[in-house]
């Protein structure tokens, strides 16, 4: 019934398929407005490098929520967990290299994930949602009780973070070096997780998400994967701690809260989960709504953001990038049917 | 005797008090095709979930080629060659036709745990997949989402992954069930072209079907097997025309 010498790679879904994980034009843009925020906005290099810090993070909990569909309120876990790393190995003067103290923050919290993961996966649903906030409320009362290392509610603070290769200040109050250091960071985080979701790994992954049911009859180790891919959103999101610790030079237990895994979900829903650049349209659509808000009622701004995400979760489940997504497609003249 | 293809021993599952399978004794031999029919709640989607390890058995013993396989687990079992297909469509709905089938194709051939190659770069795996598609008459819709695809043409897609499976046993729960009866042809052709030595087991309601198709059937009722026997031997079997086939001739 083939013809023959009709190779299928020519058909248009295999050339999608193919092709999907190619760069596309619009793809630079995040990174040139990154390096050229740097170059504009010099005063406010603190706020840029806070900026970027949640992207990153937000794109730790794209992994799991947007392709693996682990619903989980505790990222923040794993953030606390590489930020104390960096915190406590700096203040007890043990390891304070800024590049190798990164990896040790990822290793560490990459543990934490791969440790509550296997037991936190067996489970999911609303079970799953209570286990993983309840991993990050016991790591953040065991770094309250551990004060003697943890520094407790004060916190660690003016961690000595060694120069970046020797030579570039980590300066707190004009933070250049911080800001650079975590835009290359962010980017070689950004290519590994975008690298893995166009891979069959990452394939399957959202075949998981779409149905589990289905990934267990096609043979596919559905627990393993799930707690591989939760163990590497841990490091990711560790890397995003340490960071933050490096460039704040202090570690507190907010790394640990409700707070911040909450805003970062906030961050991934707004932009659009499951779709890479989500975490950065969501992070700036946050930060510039919050501002705005916050300029008109200083009292109740987060009234506003709340009834935002009410509309939303309402109309327009996957996000501004979605909006633009489903815009962009009535644009373009529909495909033709091969 | 040859050693069967599969076989069930004694095989027992409670769901509490009730008896969803009771003592079945089951061959499914090699190249077999063959039907399991029953009336509703009989017991048959309970049996292909014991034979894929969806849900393990009370008591009883199942047998691949003359292993025990009652403890081996479910992705285990789909590596040594069993596939099935759902009676409802359990398919990866926000993804394209061909994204399906690869995911299949790829877990079958060891791609899967790949990191850090794209997965468009697994061509043998693109390719396979588009071949299994054209055979069954999906080549046209291989890049449509399934949440866009007509319900026959996704029964389609479910007998597709399967077959990227490349199964020596083949698990059909009602194949042909909400597909338009233009293209059910496409599916039982898509049966009827299977390598002889794969080993088919088929449920269905539909009696044409079931008598074109099978070999050999096993009747269910409540549970238990009721009656085993060449399409013959059932369609002349009183008890059995008055326990199940009767009821087509009322309704």
């Amino acid at each position: 019934m083939t013809p023959s010498g009709v190779r299928w790679a020519d058909h248009p879904a295999a050339v999608a398929l193919a092709g999907r994980h190619r760069l596309r034009a619009w793809e630079p843009i995040p990174w040139v407005l990154a390096l050229a925020f740097y170059f504009v906005f010099p005063k406010y290099l603190g706020f840029g490098t806070e900026l970027l810090i949640t992207i990153l993070f937000a794109i730790s909990l794209d992994l799991v929520l947007g392709y693996a569909g682990i619903v989980t309120l505790g990222q923040a876990a794993f953030f606390g967990a590489g930020a104390y790393t960096v915190g406590m190995l700096a203040k007890r003067g043990i390891w304070n290299e800024p590049i190798t103290g990164l990896v040790l923050a990822a290793l560490v919290a990459a543990a934490v994930g791969l440790g509550s993961g296997l037991v936190l996966l067996r489970t999911g649903g609303l079970t799953l949602l209570m286990l993983t906030l309840c991993t990050m409320a016991l790591l953040e009362e065991a770094a309250n009780l551990a004060h003697e290392y943890t520094g407790g509610f004060d916190g660690l603070d003016s961690l000595p973070i060694a120069p970046l290769f020797g030579v570039f200040e980590f300066n707190p109050l004009y933070p250049k070096t911080q800001y650079l250091y975590v835009v290359a960071v962010l980017f070689v985080c950004f290519v590994f997780v975008r690298t893995l979701v166009y891979s069959p790994f990452g394939q399957s992954l959202t075949g998981i998400r779409e149905n589990t049911l289905r990934m267990h009859a096609v043979g596919a180790p559905v627990r393993g994967r799930l707690v591989l891919c939760y163990t590497l959103s841990a490091a990711i999101a560790g890397v995003a701690g340490g960071i933050w610790a490096q460039a704040n030079a202090y570690v507190n237990l907010g790394t640990l809260g409700l707070d911040r895994a909450a805003t970062v979900l906030i961050i991934l829903v707004l932009g659009g989960y499951g779709r890479l650049y989500g975490a950065f349209v969501g992070a700036v659509a946050y930060v510039a709504l919050s501002h705005f808000l916050s300029k008109i009622y200083p009292t109740a701004w987060q009234l506003g953001l709340g009834l935002l995400l009410v509309v939303i979760a309402l109309f327009a489940r996957n996000g501004i990038l979605g909006i633009i997504e489903a815009a962009a497609r009535r644009l373009r003249p529909p495909r033709a049917a091969s | 005797m040859t050693v069967p293809l599969l076989e069930t021993r004694a095989l027992c599952r409670n769901f509490g008090a009730l008896a969803a399978a009771r003592d079945v004794d089951f061959r499914l031999e090699a190249g077999a095709r063959h039907a399991l029919i029953g009336p509703n709640g009989a017991g048959k989607t309970t049996f292909i979930n014991l034979l894929t390890g969806v849900i393990p058995p009370t008591s009883g013993a199942i047998l691949m080629k003359g292993r025990e396989i009652t403890k081996v687990g479910q992705a285990q079992r789909v590596k040594l060659g069993i596939a099935r297909t759902f009676q409802i469509n359990r398919l990866f709905r926000r993804l394209s036709v061909l994204e399906n089938v690869y995911i299949a194709v790829a877990e079958r051939v060891g791609a899967a745990p790949s990191m850090f190659r794209p997965a468009g770069a697994r061509g043998d795996v693109v390719e396979e997949a588009m071949q299994l598609l054209a055979t069954l008459k999906l080549t046209a819709d291989a890049g449509r989402r399934i949440s866009e695809l007509p319900y026959g043409r996704q029964r389609l897609v479910e007998l597709a992954i399967a077959l990227g499976l490349r199964p020596q046993i083949l698990l059909l729960d009602e194949p042909a069930a909400g597909v338009p009866s233009a293209e059910s042809h496409i599916i039982l052709d898509a049966i009827d072209s299977l390598p002889r030595d794969i080993g088919v087991l088929i449920i269905d309601h539909d009696m044409d079907l079931v008598f074109r198709f099978a070999e050999r059937i096993t009747v269910m009722v409540s549970g238990a097997v009721f009656a085993t026997g060449s399409p013959r031997e059932i369609g002349a079997d009183e008890n059995v025309r008055a326990v199940y086939l009767g009821r087509a001739g009322h309704g």
